[in-house]
Formats: C-alpha cells, sequence, structure tokens
C-alpha cells in the first residue's frame, strides 16, 4: 500500500516493537537490559545499524528516550538496549514487562567507523559504569570479524563487582586466548579477586601502545578527563581516540536543536567523535 | 535627555564609580541606554570605566531587584546546592533602585534571596517610567523614530511628523496609582524624597472588572490572555519568580501542558499571579515586558487589592513585618473555610 | 514568467475566488495597533501593513503544536505504534500579504527541515503571495543578512502595490502561476515596468556579505569573545525573540493521553530555557544564562552558516523591536564581525 511505504519514511514514526525479555543487570537493579524484537518482518529485514548507534525507544504516552544500541548487527533477530532507570521515559521502560509493546525509531547517528578507519588497527575499549553497552556491540562485533582487527584490549570498571554489566560475557571474554580483558571494580569487595582500582589507573598500569591503534572510550565525563593523561603520557595523540557523547535529545535526526554542541548535533553527526573533533568544539556536553 | 534625568544620570556614574574604584562593590546594577527610541537595557558595570555607560531616563521599565540573586551569587565561589556558603564577607553590589524595586528588595531580604549587607542600594524616589504603547497608541501606527525626554513632555518625532506629549498622560498604570514613588530602603540617595502619595482610586481597574457578572469576567480574562505566546518573559522578568524550576516547565510530574492550549495558557497565569499575592509591589515589569501587550499586572493588581483588605497588607515597606500569606496568625481571616456544612446541603 | 496588472476593484474580485479555492490567511489588526496572521476576514482587499505583522508565517509551516501521529494509549494495546499520521481534511492554504524577509525564512528554514515529511508537506500545502517592501521600518535590515526589500525568495508571486492601489503582480512558480488562471487582469504598462524597475535600481546591492565573513571568523574566537558577558548580563532568558522570530525552528516532543487515546505532539521550544538542555541526570551543558543566550546568536549567525551557508536570520526586526530588553541583534551581529 502507498500509504504504509509513506509513513516508512517518516522519520518520527517508530517501528513497532515487543519486550522478548528482561534482563537485570546490577545489583541495585536500576540497569536493565531489555531484549526487543521488531514485530513486522520486513523491519526485522531492513534493520542494519553500525556500533555505537543509538535508536529512540518509544512508550506510548511517556515519550521517547535515546538509548544506545547494546547488540551488535551480526546479532540478528533482535536488539538489546541497556537501560539505567533515571527520568520519566526510563523509569516506565524498568516498569514494563516481557510482551509488551514498544516503539523503536532508528538507528541514529553514526556509530565507530568499525568498516572503515578502525580496521586493521588494535583496538583498546575503555569504559567505565553503564556506558559500556554500545562498546558491547562493537567488541561483539569485532570479535565476530576478528581477523579484521588486530591486538584487541578491554579495560572495563564499574564501582562494585555486582554494578558489572553483562557478567557471564566478561568471564566468556576473559578466558578467550585473542583478547587482552582488564575487569576492575573501584574497592576492595567480598568475593572478588580481580582487578581494584579506578579505570584510569588501571589504564595507566596496561599503558597500551598507541602503535597503528585506536582507543574508543565511554564513560563518565570525569572517567574520560583522568584517563587521557596516561594515554598521553603514552603516546596516545587526540585522533586516535573515539568517545561518545551524550546530549538531550529530541527528534534523533539533526533538527530539533536541543542536542548541539557548537555547529554539530551530537544525534546526527555523532555521537561518535574523535577527541580531536571535540577539542575543538565549545564544552557544551 | 531632560536635564533632571542628566543630573540624576550623573550621580549615578559618579557614585558607581567610586563604588567601585574602591572596591567596595564588584559590580554595579543599573541601566544604559538602548537602541531603540524609549528603549533602555539593563546594565552590569564591573569597573569605573564601565560606569560611565550608566544612564537614567523614564523609560527604566525592568525591575532591577530581578537581577539581583543571580549577580551576587556570581560572585560566589562555585559550591553544590546544599551546600552552606563560605565563611567571611562575600563582595557586594551596587544596585539603583526606586519605590517599588526597593520594596522588591526588601521581599527578597524577608525570602532569604539577597543579603542586606552586600547590597548597596542607591535610591531614587521615581517620577513613574512611560509606558511604549502608550506613545505608540498617542501616535497611531507611525513610527516613531526618536523620542526626547523634556521636564514634563515627551517630544515624538517620526518621519514625517513631531508630537509633544504631555509626559503624566503616557505613564504607566502602574506607576499612575503608586502611593510608594520613594525607595524603602537605600544607602545613598539620589535627588530629593517625594513622600507618600494618596491615590483615593488606586484600584479603580480591579474595581471595574469585579463589577462583571462571573461570565463577563472569565469573557476578559480569556480574551485578555488569547494572544500569550508563552515566552514567559512577566515570569522571568518579575524578581518574585525565583523557583529553580518553575512548575510550567516542571515534567516530573508535568502540571501544565506546554503548547498554547487555552485552559493550560490560563493555568499559567492564574497560578503566576497566585503566587505573587502578598508579594507583588506592583512594578508593572511584567505587563511592560509582554510582546502581546497582555495586561496581566491587572491580575497581580486585584490579588493585591484582595491581600490588603484580608490583612491590611502591602508588602515590602519594611523588612520586620512578615509577609501574611507565608505566616500563620490565630486571627488570620479563613471564610475560606467551610465547617457548617451538613450532608445533602448545597451551598 | 510574465508579469500582469490587477486594477484595485478587480483585485477584489480576483481575493473571493482564491477563497473559493484557498483558506485565506493575511496580517490582520487584533488589538490596537498589533497585527497577528489570520484569517481573511472581512471582503475587500486587506490593507498590508508596512513592515512585518508581530507574529511570523512559521506557524503555517510549524505549527504550535503540531500532531507526529496519534495512538492507542491503554497498557499494553499491542498496536500502540501502528496508528498512522492523523488524517485531517484539510483545504490548501494561501497567505496574501507576506513580506519578502519572511517568505524568506520559509526558505532558510527548510534546509534543516529537508528531511522533515510534516514541515514539507505544509509547504506543498501553501502557497505564498509576497508583497514586496518600498518602504521598510526602521528596524528592518533584511540587507544585511542576505535579504532585500524586494526580495522574492520563497514567494509564489510577487505583487508591488502601485501608485493608484493597482497591483503588479509576477508569477514565480508554477503555484504562482495557477492564481493568474482568471480573467481580471491586464498586461502592465511600459511606465509600470518602469517603476518596478525603478524600486529595484534603488535596493542597496552593495550590502556586506554577512554570511561569509561570519563563516570565516573562527569558531572559538567567537565563542570566547568577551561581549557575550554585557549581552548576557541584561538577557532575562525568556522566550520571546525564539518564539516571534520567523527562523527559530527548535521543537520540543512530547505525548499527551486523553481517555485511552494518545497523541505524540510537538511544539515550540527555546534554547533560552534552562530545560531544553538538562539531562535526566540534572547535569546541564548550557546550565547558565550567558551560554544559552549565546547559543541562540550563534546559532544564527554561526553554526547555521557554517552548516547551510546564510545566516539563519531574515533581518525582520521583530527581535529588535520586542526584546524586553533592547538586546539588539544588529549591535551583536556587528560586535560578531569586529572579533
Amino acid at each position: 500500500m502507498a500509504m504504509d511505504n509513506e509513513i516508512k519514511m517518516n522519520p518520527y514514526l517508530p517501528y513497532p516493537a515487543v519486550i522478548d525479555d528482561i534482563i537485570v543487570e546490577t545489583e541495585d537493579g536500576n540497569l536493565k537490559t531489555f531484549r526487543l524484537v521488531l514485530e513486522d518482518e520486513k523491519d526485522r529485514e531492513n534493520w542494519n545499524h553500525t556500533p555505537g548507534q543509538f535508536a529512540m525507544l518509544s512508550i506510548a504516552g511517556k515519550g521517547e528516550i535515546p538509548i544506545g544500541i547494546a547488540s551488535s548487527p551480526t546479532e540478528k533477530g533482535s536488539l538489546l538496549f541497556t537501560v539505567n532507570r533515571a527520568g520519566v521515559v526510563t523509569t516506565a521502560l524498568h516498569k514494563m514487562n516481557k510482551g509488551d509493546p514498544i516503539g523503536v525509531r532508528g538507528p541514529l547517528g553514526n556509530g565507530f567507523p568499525v568498516d572503515s578507519e578502525l580496521r586493521g588497527k588494535n583496538i583498546v575499549i575503555i569504559a567505565g559504569g553503564f556506558a559500556f553497552t554500545t562498546l558491547r556491540a562493537t567488541l561483539i562485533y569485532m570479535l565476530e570479524h576478528r581477523d579484521r582487527y588486530g591486538k584487541i584490549t578491554v579495560i572495563y570498571g564499574a564501582r562494585t563487582p555486582g554494578m558489572l554489566l553483562y557478567k557471564e560475557e566478561l568471564k566468556a571474554w576473559q578466558s578467550r586466548g585473542d583478547l587482552d580483558v582488564h575487569i576492575t571494580v573501584d574497592r576492595e569487595a567480598p568475593g572478588w579477586d580481580g582487578l581494584v582500582g579506578f579505570v584510569p589507573s588501571i589504564a595507566g598500569q596496561v599503558r597500551p601502545s598507541p602503535e597503528n591503534a585506536a582507543a574508543l572510550i565511554c564513560g563518565p565525563p570525569i572517567m574520560i578527563k583522568f584517563t587521557m593523561p596516561p594515554l598521553e603520557e603514552a603516546g596516545w595523540k587526540d585522533s586516535q581516540v573515539y568517545l561518545s557523547l551524550e546530549n538531550r535529545m529530541k527528534c534523533g535526526i539533526g533538527i530539533c536543536g536541543h542536542c548541539n554542541v557548537g555547529p554539530v548535533y551530537v544525534c546526527k553527526d555523532g555521537p561518535v567523535f574523535t577527541r580531536e573533533e571535540v577539542q575543538k568544539l565549545p564544552v557544551e556536553f | 535627555m531632560s536635564s533632571v534625568n542628566e543630573k540624576i544620570a550623573g550621580k549615578i556614574r559618579s557614585i558607581a564609580s567610586s563604588l567601585l574604584e574602591s572596591g567596595e562593590v564588584a559590580a554595579f546594577l543599573g541601566y544604559t541606554t538602548g537602541s531603540l527610541p524609549g528603549m533602555m537595557q539593563p546594565y552590569v558595570a564591573r569597573d569605573a570605566k564601565e560606569a560611565e555607560n550608566l544612564s537614567w531616563s523614564s523609560f527604566c521599565v525592568i525591575n532591577l531587584a530581578n537581577y539581583l540573586p543571580a549577580l551576587l551569587k556570581s560572585f560566589e565561589p562555585p559550591r553544590r546546592p546544599n551546600e552552606p556558603p563560605p565563611e567571611g564577607p562575600l563582595p557586594k553590589v551596587g544596585v539603583v533602585a526606586t519605590g517599588c524595586w526597593s520594596r522588591n528588595m526588601v521581599v527578597q531580604i524577608q525570602e532569604n534571596q539577597i543579603d542586606r549587607n552586600r547590597v548597596v542600594i542607591v535610591g531614587i524616589s521615581s517620577r513613574g517610567m512611560v509606558d511604549r504603547r502608550k506613545v505608540q497608541r498617542f501616535v497611531g501606527n507611525r513610527e516613531i523614530l526618536s523620542m526626547e525626554e523634556q521636564a514634563n513632555f515627551l517630544v515624538v518625532k517620526g518621519k514625517d511628523f513631531e508630537e509633544k506629549i504631555n509626559r503624566w498622560d503616557v505613564v504607566r498604570d502602574n506607576c499612575k496609582t503608586c502611593t510608594h514613588p520613594d525607595p524603602v530602603i537605600y544607602d545613598e540617595l539620589v535627588g530629593g524624597l517625594s513622600g507618600k502619595r494618596d491615590i483615593p482610586d488606586r484600584f479603580r481597574q480591579v474595581d471595574e472588572i469585579e463589577a462583571l457578572d462571573i461570565e463577563e469576567r472569565w469573557k476578559w480574562f480569556q480574551e485578555e490572555i488569547s494572544s500569550c505566546i508563552r515566552c514567559y518573559a512577566c515570569r522571568n522578568v518579575c524578581p518574585l519568580c525565583y523557583c529553580p524550576t518553575c512548575f510550567v516547565d516542571d515534567s516530573r510530574p508535568q502540571w501544565v501542558g506546554k503548547s498554547i492550549d487555552r485552559v493550560d495558557t490560563a493555568l499559567f497565569h492564574i497560578l503566576r499571579a497566585y503566587h505573587c499575592a502578598g508579594r507583588c509591589t506592583d512594578c508593572g515589569s511584567c505587563e511592560s515586558v509582554c510582546p502581546m501587550g497582555i495586561r496581566m499586572r491587572l491580575f497581580t493588581k486585584k490579588l493585591q487589592k484582595d491581600v490588603l483588605e484580608l490583612y491590611g497588607f502591602e508588602p515590602g515597606l519594611d523588612v520586620e513585618t512578615p509577609l501574611p500569606l507565608s505566616t500563620y496568625k490565630v486571627d488570620d481571616p479563613e471564610d475560606f473555610i467551610i465547617t457548617n456544612i451538613k450532608k445533602g446541603d448545597k451551598k | 514568467m510574465k508579469p500582469l496588472v490587477v486594477e484595485k476593484a478587480q483585485a477584489e474580485k480576483w481575493l473571493e475566488e482564491l477563497c473559493r479555492v484557498f483558506d485565506v490567511f493575511c496580517p490582520v489588526k487584533v488589538k490596537g495597533d498589533l497585527y497577528q496572521w489570520g484569517r481573511l476576514g472581512k471582503k475587500g482587499l486587506p490593507r498590508i501593513p508596512e513592515g512585518v505583522p508581530k507574529t511570523t508565517i512559521k506557524t503555517f509551516f510549524f505549527p504550535q503544536p503540531e500532531v507526529l501521529f496519534e495512538f492507542g494509549a491503554r497498557p499494553g494495546l499491542k498496536d500502540a505504534f501502528r496508528l498512522k499520521e492523523p488524517v485531517c481534511e484539510k483545504r490548501p492554504r494561501l497567505l496574501f500579504g507576506v513580506r519578502p524577509c519572511d517568505a524568506r525564512s520559509v526558505v532558510l528554514n527548510s534546509m534543516p527541515y529537508e528531511e522533515d515529511p510534516y514541515f514539507q508537506k505544509n509547504r506543498d500545502e501553501t502557497t505564498m503571495v509576497g508583497f514586496l517592501c518600498k518602504d521598510g521600518c526602521s528596524t528592518c535590515f533584511c540587507t544585511w543578512t542576505g535579504g532585500s526589500p524586494l526580495g522574492m525568495e520563497g514567494m509564489d508571486l510577487a505583487v508591488v502595490e502601485l501608485e493608484d492601489g493597482a497591483l503588479f503582480l509576477e508569477p514565480i512558480t508554477e503555484k504562482g502561476l495557477g492564481l493568474l488562471e482568471f480573467d481580471f487582469f491586464r498586461e502592465p504598462t511600459e511606465e509600470e515596468e518602469v517603476f518596478v524597475k525603478g524600486l529595484r535600481e534603488k535596493v542597496n546591492k552593495d550590502a556586506e556579505e554577512t554570511s561569509s565573513r561570519l563563516r570565516s571568523k573562527g569558531l572559538m574566537d567567537l565563542y570566547n569573545a568577551p561581549f557575550w558577558q554585557e549581552v548576557s548580563d541584561a538577557c532575562i532568558n525568556c522566550g520571546t525573540c525564539t518564539f516571534l522570530c520567523p527562523t527559530c525552528y527548535c521543537f520540543d516532543i512530547q505525548d499527551e493521553t486523553l481517555r485511552g487515546k494518545g497523541r505524540r505532539i510537538r511544539y515550540w521550544d527555546s534554547c533560552m530555557f534552562p530545560l531544553f538542555t538538562q539531562h535526566a541526570s540534572g547535569h546541564n551543558p548550557r546550565g547558565d544564562k550567558l551560554k544559552r543566550v549565546r547559543n541562540r546568536f550563534m546559532h544564527k549567525l554561526k553554526y547555521f552558516p557554517d552548516r547551510f551557508g546564510p545566516v539563519s536570520c531574515v533581518g525582520c526586526g521583530r527581535c529588535v523591536r520586542d526584546c524586553p530588553v533592547n538586546i539588539d541583534i544588529r549591535q551583536v551581529l556587528a560586535r560578531m564581525l569586529e572579533v
């Protein structure tokens, strides 16, 4: 039907989807991963995203919220979103159940250049807290295409062991031979025999080589700020460091004006920028 | 500029520059001449040289008290929301104040928005500020290209006209019914004081609306606000509106729709007016800044009248008398509490 | 396309004919000296006031509010997002008496809204009859921003009022040509052609290319310029400038529900409001007044030109006239050009 076609062109209209599964990720219950399945087969077939992109999750009557896509495009059939309970929409989402309807609008934004600049490089993934989500998507993608990348190093930290995301997968990654994984928590905790310390200091200890390498960093602004000096000391340049910005967004397609950082729209031109690009912008994120 | 204003402006400049020069104040808040005829711009001088830009006229329609809390805060070291202010004296700010502005400063002191010890108030008795819209109406739709102020006249010029207007004819309604043109608190005084004015029919505009029946009154209210664009200039210019998040902006929960639905707009104006009850000094800034010419001052004026009749209170006259709507007294009027209703009774 | 002329008496009949096909809007006097865009009321030719009306025509392209789609809001409703765009039978719209600055604003807004189906649909359904300016107001500055009092950008039909009340009509688009398919018109006389040509020649053509000068300035040099402090000192962070501006187009999206039915609407928002940028965490990238007022001017005069070319300002002067604290964009622009 022509009408149907027209509707799909409308970038404001979400795809109907259903919650297929809900996983409580953290001990405080504030982080849950939602597995969503687009209802229409055609939508499922047409869906294609790049790790690092995000989507607008829509709850009828509550509104929309931009959430990074936590699943890799290689994980076909469903989409994962790890959501922190913070505002009106995310609180409503946290109250929803398996089988509930939801809308998905996307994929939006640029994503990490996994098939261009990052190819053939040694990759260093640095994440703190729940900002690990799109980096999980990236890592899964890279492991699926392991031969396209050099050495892969992962440094990931949370406040406590119970606040770590994707715990089962972390274990699996740690036992892989083709991956250098460093999981850390802020303070000593009962039953924890892994690394202890903030992400920046672990990054300083690991001291990844900048040679033919790229670093993808996601985390709270304070973590990013303190992670940079040890990297710089190891010889890293701003152009090798990829960051993902977060700003309040509404339309997701570079019109509504909420997310601009200088002339740049985080939703459309980002959310992924090199640190070199970010340094040229006003600090409005 | 009239010689009266020129004299006042000169004094403001010299007081401001000596306060800034001596380091007594970190900034001085006043007015500078605007880019359009009949417009003045609120201005902050941060050194003696900038103080030369200060000016004065009959077009200073914005209550400078509105800027004070944020300006004072800008000179405090940054701190978290619940952190107490640092020990020791903080930098002071100088400010020009007419009767109503100074009364709003009194309210701000009572409501802990400003610290009296941190403001140096330069008082000026107000001669009444001019309503640009009245001047515009006086010359019809013709575009005004210059407005020259003489002692009691305005000379208004356009491309092909020149009119001499009696100043008092175009003074704002709130200024015409003002009973306290003199500053109530000040550290320095510019010019003389003119004393309390007796205005027998100061609530005439309110009386006229009260005389309408309820349907007509509602219709009047609806029509008055029909052109509202929800720009919130009336709220933002008001020295009483300082909530960190206004109820109209709040989204958790959302009290009011954010577009221009009539019900939402009415709710905004009614609640805004009620929030000002017993605190509003009828400074008229809200009405002066409204781009759509809404006379929202009449809403607050009605509440001003009610508070005067119910509590015998006028806000901002002295720091010691507590605000009636934020205090409880045993003999407060409580006619609104209906205690003798029986089941089945209709009021 | 060849111009035609309609005599005053015939023009009224022409407008009557147009009213049969279109919903016709024009500047309407509402309160005292206040003109707003409204439905053409009385019969006869409306008087188009010199300069611009208080409100802008953006409301026809970017309604306040606009329904994006409707949905069933009952919890658990499977097809919550299956409902389509609201269908409402609308007659095509005709805007009569658009000044060149306002007509141009639609062209400028179309740049960021290129892929916005609602805006583009509204544009398709609207025909603009522009009235060129012979006299401007003292607050007009269209020539500073790349426009002209006789500019025809965005119009479908351009009108010059002749001395005797007759209208000189120049069709610009097919839509505009369609408005002239009646018998009310005659060819212009040589005198009339000369008169209109004369007006064109009077327009100041040596206006400086503001946008290219702004584009050549360093982003952070403008951002860090000291004069923003003074602009911010006076600003009360209201939305007057943004809501009256024809080229301010920011919006917010929200769901509204009533008795099991819901709709997603977008409504005008303003970068001057503190919550505009506030994150759910409470963090606010533009938490203070200076950053907000600077963003508005930087967006219009630097970010937009960097992205699209022209400045996002048509020089209509509404903000100059109605800013409660007299922040004058012409002065801000001049100071930016000095950086």
